[in-house]
């Protein structure tokens, strides 16, 4: 289960706007989907390692040489809005 | 290693305890970025080195660089942290427009170095992890109605960092300066990155809390971010530990929160949170491998690790004798230290330090080495200042050649200083100074000296009497005199003996 | 001379390297029919041959054009994903794999239209409009590379790449009746590939027979690519397969995949495949794959955790959709909410929840401890047998709209392709039959890097079931 409430507060984690009825559809979705996934609460798990990864490769790293970077304009080619060079966008702390 | 001031650091804190931790975050001198193959900038323009990675583009994957997982290592051994068999990367999740990827590819459960030491302080971490991009603001602008504009460019994103987090060790501000100063010393002497606050390629972060003298546990804490000098670390933790004690003796609670210090006005204000409700969502990073750490990499960091100050600081105790408060001022300042063995050499060559010139290996002798460490660190020092004095007009093997011409006795300390002050505005050899200044040391047993002896007698009659009447204090308008007439040529000791002779008291 | 587009591709490539087929006009052939798609397959296609045309005919690939899922990065070509976020975006670089098919001689014929950054099965979830199934126009091709799936049954494409995170090639390629493989995690480089779930998410061909799988596999396959640390050498070459018996192959036919909740006509084909198996000299037991029917549960913690986090970026700064805002709060939050579609929302809402603090071990953690009883299970299950098999689809191709209601029921379509996704095995879909008139299929799966051993046993029962039904062509 969950609630319009933590709903509310994950779409604020996500940067997602919701409408209200989006909001009461999302609470119930995803109640539906959690209630199927929380089945594996039922497994004993306790004992298991997790797995991120099931490649068991390490130390898969690159020699320190540079490369040419991108030319500016390409960097920027497909910003929305561009300024000064760079990325613009609102002020954080407007 | 304090810097002398008469009150003490915590003055004014009304028996409160300080507690202080730092966070520091180091850029690394690699040639490229942590995750890409873009090349560090230092000032380009704009938006000039990146790529798909460092840009977060669809579909770009990160890829370790070597080398910074060998910088890493290197530092971790400095702090004397053990070193992960393991280590593994974790994507930080939020957004913010410095942010490509909307999470910074970190380390959380399995960084790369955990629990060292340097000095008296406890290291809880070091890990790596990558840079954010730079964004600036730029006021407003007509493109987006009504509001303030800031533009990202993405040069520093992605830059390789190593953050390092102490325990809560530091009891006041003027430590937790110099601690910071004798860790960048340590990595500059690692070679690992450039370290400079002002830059931004050695920022730091201070957890700071007070607590009843005694007490073991601790207040609440708050963050006081990117000081970006030695000063204003000091002094943003001052401010903050005298903020703490006033809200406490005013019977009113510290929040945690993060601070930021203006060093214009001495005030600290709330800085807005990246995220109103922090909620990061680690999880291991799924576009990247754990690193497996063997024995030939530590090998092969172990093999580049420089003298580091803490060695450095033991061995000029034990080769050359100095006090520990002085070995440490020229091992914590690597230019200085890189100064005085400069210095020292060229004593030893011209075999001034000890008795046998031809005597292998050199001795050099335990006072004059001292001696040369004090005309260091404190007259040349003084003189110059922060600047490094391998950039100075003085020679290192001048300096020497003038500590000696003052421990053979053939110029007093007070002309030394003369000549001292010439060589650092114009350069030159200290005998060629000497010799046109005509500062050398008056001889023993001069009867021009004499003279001047009785001549100052004459004019301070009063102190003389003091003087039979035992009071040896008394002996400094005399001295001043002599000295004056002398210009400093005179040796301070000879000049008491011939006072006290002249008046028949015994020597 | 024949219709070049009855051509399966391998075919096609031989002939171009006897001299025989003008590869200019075998992309000629192909191009028109792309640009007529009435499937609503392509979401781009090339207007001309490469330049290159004449020297990518001596490559492997004989200068076979080749239909690519939106989601791979093409340098100058509009890569969207099936996302309204990423409308007309051209990235500055081209994916690995994609890479790779050129140089060996396969020219970019298009892009395929595809569920909106790979979560659906059904291909409803595009930004740029659902694609028809070419069997039945008002049922589904399967998702998420149903463009792919689709462009290659109609004959639109001779091959086709997609993608495969917890079912995405094998389902549609069953729903359209060809062939779908998922290789091994880490065989093909993701490097360019608009990531759903990084350590799910892996490249594969989409193809008409089961040799085209292996010729254009071999391509893809290799060494290790520099840039995608996850990525791995793969430690043979890949043969054009020939078997035409199965002696020796032990199958096992995992219980839990094999029985509840699969439509009888499926399940009839997928029996009677089996006996063909046996008549070829395989010996076919059941076998057990315990905590598969834990794995749908796994899949939906797992996958949207990571595509929460993939889907960050997408904040209209540097590319794509931005809906312009006094702050910078609502300029992210409205861009993401105009730019992505409903599904992906509900993921990234789904993933977000089961990371964010005070949930993580509840569901991330305990979905990480199922993924490793599953590849135990896996691993258990290849000791005793060389392969298994179950049904790729429960269902045949369902109607468009069916499923769009309930999220629940659209995720049951990939029970059965997801257990070896969260394992990382390579697994494959093979047409095996019809059921009312729409194909069934067969999948088949087999322990890390044994893709030559799918391919040869996949070949001998293509050769067997001779499955020669093809939807009506326009
Ligand atoms: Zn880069």
């Amino acid at each position: 289960m969950i609630d319009r409430e933590q709903v509310l507060h994950v779409a604020q984690l996500a940067r997602l706007e919701l409408s209200e009825d989006e909001l009461e559809r999302m609470a119930h979705e995803l109640s539906g989907v959690l209630d199927h996934i929380e089945r594996i609460g039922e497994l004993d798990l306790d004992e298991v390692a997790p797995t991120s990864h099931v490649v068991e490769v390490e130390n898969a790293l690159r020699e320190d040489k540079p490369r040419p970077p991108l030319p500016r304009e390409v960097a920027l080619a497909a910003a929305p809005l561009v300024l000064q060079d760079g990325f613009a966008v609102p002020s954080p702390q407007a | 290693m304090s810097d002398g001031a008469a009150t003490s650091p915590n003055d004014g804190l009304d028996g409160f305890e300080p507690v202080i931790g730092l966070e520091i975050h180091v850029q690394l001198s690699t040639a490229t970025k942590m995750f890409c193959s873009c090349p560090l900038s230092f000032g380009e323009p704009p938006n000039t080195y990146t790529c798909p990675v460092c840009l977060g583009l669809p579909g770009s994957l990160p890829v370790v660089n070597a080398r910074a997982i060998h910088f890493g290592l290197m530092i971790g051994l400095a702090l004397e942290c053990e070193l992960a068999p393991r280590s593994s990367f974790h994507r930080k999740n939020y957004f913010y427009p410095d942010l490509p990827k909307g999470y910074q590819i970190s380390q959380y459960d399995e960084p790369l170095c955990r629990g060292g030491r340097l000095g008296e302080v406890r290291i809880h971490r070091a890990h790596l992890e990558e840079d954010a991009a730079k964004l600036v603001h730029v006021g407003t602008s007509g493109r987006i109605h009504g509001s303030d504009v800031s533009v990202v460019d993405f040069n520093r994103g992605g830059t390789p960092l190593v953050e390092i987090v102490t325990e809560p060790d530091l009891h006041d501000p003027v430590r937790a300066r110099e601690w910071l100063e004798l860790l960048r010393t340590t990595l500059r002497q690692l070679g690992v990155s450039d370290v400079n606050m002002e830059e931004g390629s050695l920022r730091c972060d201070a957890n700071v809390s007070i607590r009843l003298g005694g007490s073991v546990a601790l207040g609440t804490k708050t963050e006081l971010k990117n000081m970006n000098s030695f000063r204003f670390l000091e002094r943003g933790i001052r401010a903050e530990l005298a903020r703490q004690a006033e809200l406490l003796r005013a019977g009113e609670p510290v929040v945690q929160e993060t601070l930021h210090f203006d060093p214009q006005t001495g005030k600290l204000s709330a800085l807005r949170s990246k995220e109103e409700a922090h909620d990061y969502r680690y999880f291991p990073e799924p576009d990247l491998v754990p690193i497996q750490i063997d024995e030939d990499m530590v090998a092969a960091a172990r093999a580049q690790l420089p003298e580091l100050p803490a060695a450095r600081v033991e061995r000029y105790e034990s080769e050359f004798g100095l006090t520990a408060a002085s070995a440490r001022h020229l091992a914590f300042r690597v230019e200085l230290g890189a100064y005085f063995e400069a210095a020292l050499a060229e004593l030893a060559r011209a075999g001034d330090g000890h008795g046998g010139v031809d005597a292998a290996p050199v001795q050099i002798d335990p006072a004059v080495a001292q001696q040369l460490a004090n005309w260091i660190s404190g007259e040349l020092v003084r003189r110059l200042g922060e600047e490094d004095p391998a950039d100075s007009r003085v020679a290192p093997a001048q300096l020497a050649r003038l500590v000696a011409l003052i421990s053979q006795r053939a110029i007093t300390a007070g002309a030394g200083r003369q000549v001292l002050d010439r060589m650092v505005q114009q350069g030159g050899d200290p005998e060629g100074i000497v010799e046109t200044e005509g500062l050398g040391a008056i001889a023993s047993g001069d009867e021009a000296l004499a003279g001047v002896v009785a001549a100052a007698i004459e004019a301070h009659q009063g102190a003389a009497e003091k003087i039979k009447a035992g009071n040896a204090k008394a002996m400094g308008p005399i001295i001043g005199y002599v000295m004056r007439e002398t210009k400093g040529r005179a040796d301070g000791a000879e000049v008491s003996r011939l006072v006290r002779a002249q008046l028949g008291l015994e020597n | 001379m024949s219709d070049p587009i009855a051509l399966s591709a391998a075919e096609a490539a031989s002939r171009v390297h006897a001299g025989a087929l003008d590869p200019a006009e075998l992309f000629d052939a192909y191009q028109s029919r792309a640009a007529a798609d009435e499937l609503n397959a392509f979401t781009w296609v090339a207007e001309e041959p490469p330049t290159a045309t004449a020297a990518m005919a001596e490559g492997p690939l004989g200068g076979v054009p080749l239909a690519v899922k939106d989601l791979f990065c093409t340098r100058g070509v509009p890569s969207q994903a099936g996302s309204r976020i990423l409308q007309g975006y051209e990235p500055p670089y081209t994916a690995t794999a994609v890479e790779r098919l050129e140089q060996a001689g396969a020219p970019l014929l298009g892009k395929t239209n595809q569920d909106e950054f790979a979560m659906g099965s059904s291909n409803e979830n595009s930004g740029y409009g659902p694609v028809l199934n070419p069997w039945d126009r008002g049922r589904v091709p399967g998702g998420s590379s149903g463009g792919s799936a689709a462009a290659v049954a109609a004959g639109l494409a001779p091959w086709a790449l997609g993608t495969d995170t917890g079912g995405s090639i094998r389902q549609p390629a069953s729903l359209c009746g060809i062939v779908g493989l998922k290789p091994t995690y880490g065989a093909v480089s993701r490097y360019g590939m608009i990531a759903f779930a990084s350590s799910l998410d892996q490249a594969g061909p989409l193809t008409r027979n089961v040799t085209d799988a292996a010729l254009i596999l071999g391509q893809m396959v290799g060494p290790r690519d520099r840039c995608d640390s996850t990525s791995l050498e793969f430690p043979e070459s890949i043969e054009l397969p020939t078997a035409t018996r199965l002696d020796g192959a032990a199958i096992g036919v995992p219980e839990e995949l094999s029985g509840e909740g699969i439509e009888d006509g499926v399940l009839r084909a997928f029996e009677e495949t089996l006996h063909i198996a046996e008549r070829l000299g395989a010996t076919v037991k059941r076998c057990r794959l315990p905590h598969a029917p834990h794995a749908l549960s796994a899949y939906y913690v797992l996958a949207p955790a990571e595509a929460s986090s993939n889907l960050a970026r997408y904040d209209g700064v540097r590319y794509g959709l931005r809906e312009e805002a006094e702050t910078l709060l609502e300029m992210y939050t409205r861009t993401r909410r105009d730019g992505f579609g409903a599904e992906v929302k509900r993921r990234i809402m789904l993933g977000t929840y089961a990371l964010s603090s005070g949930y993580y071990e509840a569901y991330y953690g305990r979905a990480q401890r199922v993924r490793t009883k599953i590849v135990e299970d896996f691993r258990a299950a290849f000791e005793d047998f060389d392969l298994v098999a179950c049904p790729t689809s429960p269902t045949v191709a369902f109607e468009l709209g069916a499923r769009t209601g309930d999220p629940l029921a659209m995720y049951m379509s990939d029970v059965l392709t997801v257990p070896m996704s969260l394992a990382g095995v390579p697994a494959l879909s093979l047409p095996n039959g019809m059921s009312d008139g729409l194909p069934t299929g067969f999948q088949l799966a087999g322990p890390p890097f044994s893709e030559n051993r799918l391919l040869d046993v996949a070949f001998a029962l293509e050769q067997a079931i001779d499955f020669d039904a093809v939807p009506a062509r326009a």
